[in-house]
């Protein structure tokens, strides 16, 4: 896992929630994750293909998504699961926006698939090997989960066909 | 909550907006902001297509433009709007705003781009600035009382 490619996220995610909420965040509870990722609330799959891959999850309970969404609307709106997958999709899509851009002006070209939104008791699919960072950003209307996976493609392909040399 | 002179057009009406995205959650956040600015919602739509159709319908002074969209994209419905309507002022709303993007969307006729999550005060300078140009445009704001001028 490479920290070039996961601090934009962090970056992005911490820059989103402040500006959005207009308040303080925090980024707490830093770790990396190889298990298969338990959904604590809503989440948001973003998928990512091309010179980097990987996904990015985004988490976070429904009180907290409605709590989101009144703040932006500008007063309280009634509890809904529409408003809830709305709210976690733009948010979702404004963190990865923001990351993307700073990548994408490094000069990594991809494509960024549309958020797939989890609601049901079962957890998030991924592989045993997937390492993942794992943040909480603590916010005014509470606290929001990201599970960061991202590679280099022609890194991992060199990799995948290296063969070791011969004496 | 920070205050804003309002943004008139010349003759004094409020300036009208067409709001186009499809997240209705981020359309009621820029509403927020029209209404601080002392707009008007000339309409909503929620993919280019129908953007098309409202713009048609409303002709507002301004539109501001999602650019991924279901349906048809932003910077598609641009080009058709700037077709006809040459002196259409639209301006980008994406949380996306990588170089080939924002030029993109100016190539096809947008005035400028912001980059979500939009800050009040930026959105603000960026309305002043493409109504600047407007002959409807915009009037000289006038400060309130309480209220600061940026």
């Amino acid at each position: 896992m490479r920290m070039e490619l996961i601090q934009p996220f962090i970056n992005a995610a911490d820059a989103v929630f402040s500006e959005s909420l207009q308040a303080p965040t925090k980024i707490v509870d830093l770790t990396m994750d190889e298990n298969i990722y338990r959904r604590k609330g809503v989440a948001a799959l973003i998928s990512i293909k091309g010179d980097i891959e990987g996904r990015v999850i985004l988490d976070l309970a429904p009180e907290v998504a409605m709590r989101v969404a009144g703040h932006l609307a500008g007063s309280p709106l009634p509890e809904s699961e529409q408003v809830i997958r709305e709210t976690v999709c733009e948010l979702a899509n404004m963190v990865i926006g923001n990351s993307v851009t700073l990548l994408n002006d490094q000069g990594f070209r991809f494509k960024v698939f549309p958020p797939e939104i989890h609601m049901s008791e079962e957890g998030l699919g991924g592989s045993a090997d997937t390492e993942a960072m794992v943040l909480c950003v603590e916010t005014p209307c509470g606290q929001v989960y990201l599970n960061i996976a991202m590679h280099y493609l022609h890194r991992r392909r060199r990799e995948q066909t290296a063969v070791p040399a011969l004496d | 909550m920070q205050q804003f002179s309002p943004l008139l057009r010349r003759d004094q009406q409020p300036v009208r907006y067409l709001v186009v995205d499809d997240s209705v959650f981020a359309r009621k956040n820029l509403i927020k902001m029209i209404e601080l600015f002392g707009g008007e919602v000339a309409g909503e739509a929620g993919d280019g297509l129908t953007a098309i159709a409202e713009y048609n319908r409303s002709t507002p002074d301004i539109v501001l433009m999602d650019i991924t969209m279901p349906q048809m994209e932003g910077i598609e419905a641009v080009e058709r709007i700037v077709r006809q309507h040459a002196d259409a002022r639209i301006v980008m709303v994406s949380s996306v705003g990588y170089q080939e993007n924002i030029l993109a969307a100016l190539q096809k006729g947008a005035k400028h781009f912001v980059q979500k999550p939009v800050k009040p005060e930026v959105l603000y300078e960026i309305l002043r600035y493409v109504l600047g140009d407007d002959p409807n445009g915009v009037a000289a704001p006038v400060a309130l009382a309480g209220e600061h001028q940026l």
